[in-house]
Parts: C-alpha cells; structure tokens; sequence
C-alpha cells in the first residue's frame, strides 16, 4: 500500500495503481478522455494532468503510477492552465456542431469544456475536416468531431475481439477507421457509441432522436439472450427510444450485445395489441370478455389430462407462475419450456444453470466448450471468456463446427459426439489439460441438447465434469448456456411435464401457447390453441384465440439469467393497445374458468413465487460448490457420432421481437453473408 | 508531402505473392527477432512488399494485399500493419513512377537551395509538383523530412540513393541520365569525400611519423 495526498486528502492506495486512480479514491474528479477502466491506458489525450509535488511539469494521472508519500494537487494554478491549454487544443479541429450533434447532452467533450475550458475560442485558422467511415448499420460516423482518444480502437481490439479498428496515417492525417471499406464484425459494436467521449461514434437508429433530458429512464433487465444484462430503458411519450446498459460488474460489466441494443424498433411492429377469435375459420378482432369468455367456454368440462400448456423464451416468471397455477387447477400436469426440444434433466438446479457464474470465469483455468457458440449465443458472457484467455493460462478445448471464430484462440477437438465420448471415457488428450487444471470449467450449448440424443449429451457432459475435477466443494465447473431471458426461470418453477406426459401430444384437445414458438403441424389438427404473447408469429395465425401479452419492457417482471440469477425488470412503458401484463391475463382467465387464482397485485404473485421456489425470495447469484456428483438422467452410451449443429444461425433474428425488427433485418443483410461464410469455414 | 489517399481510392492488384527473392530475404529478417516477436519485422517485411513490388511492376509501392500477406505472415491482425504502412510516408500506399525523386525540404537544405532542386526536378522530369508522377510514368516526387545527410545538403534521394551537394544544373543532368537509362553513382555530386569539406580535409593533415 502507498499512502498518497491529493489536495491534503491522505488516502493508502495499493501499490501500482494510477495517480488517477488514487485521486479518485480520495474523491477527486479527473477530467478525462482516453482513459477508461476496462481499457488499456494510452495516455493520449492529456486532459487528466495532475501536479505532483517535486515534478517540474504535470504529469498524465492516468498513465503514471502512484508512489508512496505522494503528493498530488488536482486544483493548482498549474493544473488549471495545463487543462484549459490541452482542451484549446482538443477543440481546434472539433466542430462547433453540437446543435445538430446526438452526444450533445452527454457528450464529456461538451462537459468538461464547460468545467476546465476557456470561454472563447482564439483560433482562427482552417479547421480539418475527416471523411465519415462506414462502420455497419448500427454505428454512425462523424469523424470530423474524433479527437483520437482511440477508446474505441482498444475496445475493438482488446474486449471485442476484432482488431479491425486502427489509426492510420500520422499527424494531420491521423485518422481512426478500418482502412478498408467494411463493416465491423462483432455483436457487441454498439458498446463503441457508448464510450466514444464525444459524438464521433453515435447510435444510426437513433440519430437525431432525442435529447438525453427528454428521456425517461427505467432500469430494467435484457432478456433477447440469457447473459440478464442489465439495462436502462429511455422512453418519451410511451414509446422505447434507446437501450443502454447498466454497470453490473458480476452480470454485463458495462457492456451490451447488439441484438439486445438495438431490436427494440421490433416492440413496435407486428405486435398483437387485441385480442382476436377465429370464428369459421379466420381470425376476427374480439374484446377482451369475448376472449376470455371462448377460452372458458371451451376449457370448462374439458379433462386435464387433455390440456396442455407451453412457455415460450422469452415468458416472465410471474406469467410463468400463473400458468403453472392455473393448468394445476385444471388439472394438467402437461406443461412444458423446452419446446426447442433440448432435453434439459430439471431435477436438479445445477443441472440447468451456469454454475460458475459469469464473473466466476475469471476464476477458471481451463474451459471445455461443448456445443455451444458463446460468441452468438452471449455475447457479452464471450467477452468475458475473452477477457479470461487474454489473462493467460486457459487453454479453451471447443466441440463443435471447425472454424469458428470465437474472437480468442481455442483448441478444435471435433466437431462432435465422437469427441464428447473420448472425453466421457477420458482417453482425450485435453483430459490431461482438464485435471491438471484447479478450477476447470465446461459450458455446454442449450442448442446441443436438442438432438435426439440430446440426454446422453447432457450425461456425457456431467460425466467429464464429475470426472475432470470440476465438481468440488467450492466450485461448480459445470454450466449450461441458455439462449433466452425466460428460460431458467420456467426450469425453476417446474414447467416440465411429469415422466409419462407431454404438453403437445395426439390426446391434446387444449393447447395454452404463452409465447411459445411450436411448429403448428405437431399440433392436433382438432385442438383449441390459445396463443398469449406479444408477436404474432406462424402459431399465431393457428390460434383460436389470441390474446395479446406484455414485452420484456412493458412490466415489471423476474427473470433468471442463465446462471440462475434472479433480477427484476421494470415497467418503461404501457404495453400497446389493449394487451396486458401477462400474469393479469391469466388470473383474468381463471377468475372466468372458476379457478380464481389467490393473488391480485405483483407483491401477492411475487410471493407465491418464492414460496413455488426459494429462489425467487432472494436476489441474485450465490456462487456455490456441488458435492451430489450424481448426474442427470441420460445413458452415455446412446451417444451418436454426429457433429454439433451451430446453434444460432442467424444471431440478428433469433426471437420475435428482433424479427420484427427493421434495425436487426438490415443487420442480417449486412451481416448474413459474414456468418454464412463463418459457419461454413 | 503525406499521402492520405485511403485504400479503396486506389486501383489495387488483385492478389499478391512473396516471390522467391522476396521469402530468401524474409527468412533473413525474421531470424533477427526472438520468437514470439516476429510482429517486431513489420516495417522490414513491408520494404520486402514494396521492393518485390518495383520488380515485378516497376512501381515501387505496398498495395493493399501486401500488407495482408506481410499481416498474415507475422500473425498481425491487418489493421496493424495498415497503420504502419500509411503512417510511414517511405511507404508508397499507391503506385509511382519508375524513379521516385524525393526532395529533402528540411531547414539545412532548405538554405543550401532546395528550392533550386524542387524547381529543377518539376523541369527536367515534367512533374507538376509534390505528390506527382510525370505523365509518362518516369518520375514522382515528393518531398520528404530530414534526410540525415545535412553536411552534404541539398539532397536529392532517388530510389534508395543519395544525390548531395545538388544544385539546378546538376539535378537537371542527373535526371536526364536516369531518363536515358543511366545510373549515375550516388553520393557527392561535386567530388567531395564523403562528409569531408569542400575541396579536401583542413584539418589532421599532418600525419605524425612523416
């Protein structure tokens, strides 16, 4: 530790850490344009200059390490010139442009030139001028406003994976792009909006929008995949403006994947905002008694066991709950989550959870990666991944399609179950990496559980963790990745059918859709369907009744992220239309069924929540070891040579809501031939 | 002066090859560094490119797939070999005439007459100015920093060759040999000894024991 005085505040800082860092922990405020705290420190903008006693000029706070018995002055004479002269200089070439500028509001250039600049400008001169630079469909350019922190060169380079970004030519010249033509390849290209300082790299959806004070903003929970970033909702008049995410340094960090960003424009088309009844065969718009009151009428009198329900990916455990509550009531025990098909052993907790934890991979020292494509699939949680191989010391093995860019080195053992038995056996050469690790881990693809031998993989995935040493008291290498925000959360509640029953079977007559996605020829071709959800898809138009639902940012809801953590997400705006918060939907169609079901308010749902599952009383992640080595059910040996699918083929368009979206369709346009060619490589 | 033409402004090649020559001479290069630190041979490599290229072409300049193929040679994401070669301005990101004529412009040879030199090269080689090649592809000039040889200035560089104590006349002369195929030897062009003074040493002239 080093005891430092900055401003006559004495602090003790650890060894090693910046200047910067210290007059932070003794609650300065440093102006600041290049450094960022998940980046590497470049040093180059000169804005953060500080005074240490006994040095003859100021010095870069974030670039110079601290030192014992340090005294540091961040408000001299010599500060305050040193920083009006580097801001004189930053804003040379800046264009005087923020009246038409997006990052005006919350641009760090426009604020800290308000703190520590001069109140005129003295240069008269020519001011450059740099061509904008096609960065993809999501990111819009301005160059002309760039004052080269290169934050967005070290992010590309060093948390997305993708060396893409650079800066070329020199002086003058310099300028930040790709050289050539292109769009960036990564999923998590919207992050670079949001630490570009000043209004050089701005969101393309959402130009010339919104003032940042116009907005209202609710903190809320993603759920267009299963990492459960957390996130902020803008809204102005009822309608989702932007999404940002929020610090959460054991979720998301601060970053964001791109589908989650920006396929919001999706809420707003090809919603179902009324409810509708096929009468004759054809959908007609219907109120709401009507609905419910065709639901009762053909339900009432109707056995359980020939009624079935089915949760979709994206379906909130307050909705989750009610269904549960309701089929009980009737009678059915056919329910089920997994219409993907992945045969997910719900038994047992860990057996469908990422026990590791997504800040528990920084802890890991060896990862087995079965099925899956984390890059596609979370990106965020990739990035993590990332960030751990660039620590050193993790070899990454990878089951699955040849050739995939991961956006860090990973070892290829094969594309299949064939590898995956050599490794249950434990005759691989990466076993000898896995028990030589002391923290190994394993993430299997939800996507690789939905073959037909879909159990033996999960067995044969528990077996190389119980086998490998990544079962221990304090610490639990094995990890399931899910694909959507809701899919843990009906795991948790039991939304599986009993051993000898299914949801969608010959003897289904009733067939309660929340959101699902079932391939309407598995439905029987005389059964009801009731389809709830808030995008008419292709089992929407085979729905009796259709009765329109809540997105993720139209209520308050719990969701469980694929670790199996439980967050809340918030209402940001009235769902459209006549549609409703889903749990109220069915506690509206059980009160017509003669079913009431015993809650009326979100706190009375909350709490039949935690009494269906203990998890949902608490909040969040509690790391955990596992010491029942017993496995999920599953025989290894009907293991199959065939090789992994890739799972998400088209991350653009992977659910509903970014299907409807325009943004998302003009990715898949730009993008879709890159992944093509990826997935076939 | 600094080119800042970016790639896609340029007609590019199709696909580039390191040639016999060109991966004898990389080997060599690549066996100065540690391993692990190939990446460090970046700015040899790219010459490697531009000289493979004034052999094959008669241009002497990097196109865009040969920093690709001197990125995939080291193991460098392309980018970063991107930013050197247009950072570098001995890196001719687009193509030049067969004599690149670069102009030292730095104050030394500024007052030893480089103007002089400028003007006779716009002359002699019929090129516009700096950033030009002549129209029957011969010449391009360009102005270039401090070329470290200020004791015998001006200097005229062509290709990799110095021309010192240049003056009009001379320029004139030199670039009409080159017209004509000749290559005149390099160095001095009024007979000095290296960096020695003009008309032989003044000092240390006695030599002891004699």
């Amino acid at each position: 530790m080093a005891k430092v005085t900055v401003d006559g505040i004495e602090v003790e800082v650890p060894n090693g850490v910046s200047v910067l860092q210290a007059c932070e922990a003794a609650g300065k405020e440093i102006p600041r344009f290049c450094y960022h705290e998940r980046l590497s420190v470049a040093g180059n903008c000169r804005m953060c200059l500080v005074e240490v006693e006994k040095a003859p000029k100021p010095i870069a706070s974030c670039a110079y390490p601290v030192a014992d018995g340090m005294k540091v002055f961040t408000d001299s004479e010599m500060v305050r010139r040193a920083r009006r002269g580097v801001m004189e200089f930053l804003l040379i070439n800046h264009p005087l442009d923020c009246p038409i500028c997006d990052q005006g509001g919350e641009c760090d250039l426009q604020d800290q030139a308000m703190a520590y600049g001069l109140d005129k400008s003295r240069y008269l001169e020519e001011k450059r001028a740099v061509k904008d630079k096609y960065m993809g469909p999501l990111v819009k350019t301005i160059m002309t406003r760039c004052i080269q922190c290169t934050r967005c060169v070290r992010f590309a380079t060093e948390v997305a994976g993708v060396p893409e970004l650079g800066a070329t030519n020199r002086g003058e010249n310099m300028e930040i792009g790709t050289y050539v033509e292109k769009a960036l390849t990564t999923e998590l290209s919207g992050n670079l909006i949001d630490i570009c300082p000043v209004g050089a790299l701005t969101s393309r959806p959402y130009a010339f929008v919104s003032r940042p004070w116009e907005l209202r903003k609710t903190d809320s929970i993603d759920v267009l995949d299963a990492t459960g970033t957390n996130i902020r909702i803008d809204t102005r008049a009822g309608e989702v403006l932007r999404i940002l995410p929020r610090t959460n340094d054991d979720v998301n960090e601060e970053w964001m994947a791109d589908r989650g960003r920006f396929s919001f424009d999706g809420l707003k088309r090809r919603r179902l905002d009324r409810p509708w009844i096929k009468v004759d065969g054809r959908l007609r718009p219907a109120s709401w008694s009507e609905a419910l009151g065709a639901v009762a009428a053909r339900l009432k009198g109707l056995p359980g066991e020939r009624i079935g329900a089915v949760a979709g990916g994206l379906a909130d455990a307050e909705a989750i709950v009610a269904l549960k509550d309701l089929m009980g009531a009737l009678g059915s025990r056919n329910l089920e989550c997994r219409s993907d098909g992945a045969a997910i052993d719900a038994s047992r907790r860990d057996f469908y959870t990422f026990n590791t934890g997504i800040a528990g991979i920084e802890e890991a020292d060896a990862l087995l990666i079965i099925g899956a494509n984390p890059r596609l699939e979370a990106p965020v949680m990739n990035a993590r991944i990332r960030k751990r191989v660039v620590a050193g010391g993790f070899p990454v093995g990878f089951i699955g399609p040849r050739g995939l860019d991961l956006t860090y080195a990973q070892d290829w053992l094969g594309e299949g179950g064939r590898t995956l038995r050599i490794l249950a056996e434990g005759g691989h050469r990466f076993n000898e990496v896995l028990r030589a690790a002391k923290r190994p881990m394993l993430i299997l693809g939800r996507g690789a559980l939905t073959r037909p031998d879909g159990a033996a993989i999960l067995a044969a995935a528990w077996k190389i963790a119980a086998e490998n040493n990544m079962l221990q008291a304090d610490w639990h290498g094995f990890n399931l990745l899910h694909q959507f925000g809701g899919q843990v959360a009906a795991l948790d509640l039991g939304f599986v059918p009993p051993a000898d029953g299914a949801a969608v079977s010959p003897a289904t007559e009733a067939l309660w859709l929340l959101g699902a996605e079932v391939d309407p020829a598995a439905i029987p071709a005389g059964a009801f369907v009731i389809y709830q959800g808030h995008h008419g898809e292709a089992v929407a138009a085979r729905a009796d009744v259709i009765l329109p639902g809540a997105a993720y940012t139209e209520k308050d809801a719990t969701w469980v992220n694929t670790e199996g953590r439980v967050q809340h997400g918030r209402l940001a705006v009235y769902p459209p239309g006549e549609a409703r918060e889903d749990w109220k939907i069915i506690r509206a169609a059980s009160e017509l069924l003669g079913k009431r079901l015993p809650y009326d308010s979100l706190d009375a749902v909350r709490a039949r929540l935690a009494e269906a599952n203990p998890v949902f009383a608490g909040r969040g992640f509690a790391a955990h070891g596992c010491t029942d080595m017993t496995g999920p059910t599953g025989d290894v040996g009907a293991l199959t040579e065939a090789g992994f699918a890739p799972a998400a083929t088209n991350y653009w368009q992977a659910e509903p809501i970014s299907r409807a979206s325009d943004t998302m369709a003009e990715c898949a346009r730009v993008y879709g031939a890159a992944q093509v060619q990826l997935a076939a490589e | 002066m600094v080119d800042i033409s970016t790639a896609h402004e340029v007609a590019q090649p199709a696909s580039f090859e390191f040639d016999a020559e060109s991966n004898a001479a990389i080997e060599t290069i690549l066996k100065r560094y540690p391993p692990g630190r190939q990446a460090s041979a970046v700015i040899p490599l790219l010459y490697v490119v531009q000289r493979q290229m004034k052999r094959q072409t008669d241009s002497a300049w990097v196109p865009l797939k040969g920093m690709d193929a001197v990125a995939a040679r080291l193991g460098m994401a392309p980018i970063r070999v991107y930013e050197v070669a247009s950072f570098y301005f001995m890196f001719n990101t687009k193509p030049i005439g067969r004599f690149h004529l670069q102009v030292c412009g730095t104050t030394p040879c500024w007052l030893r007459g480089s103007d002089e030199v400028f003007h006779a090269c716009k002359d002699a080689a019929h090129v516009a100015g700096y950033g030009q090649t002549s129209e029957d592809g011969m010449f391009t000039l360009s102005e270039v920093e401090c070329l470290g040889g200020c004791v015998n200035a001006p200097i005229l560089q062509v290709d990799d060759d110095y021309y010192e104590d240049m003056d009009y006349e001379r320029t004139v002369q030199l670039i009409e040999a080159l017209r004509r195929g000749e290559r005149p030897a390099p160095g001095s062009t009024i007979g000095r000894q290296t960096s020695a003074p003009e008309g032989g040493p003044q000092t240390l002239l006695d030599v002891p024991g004699e």
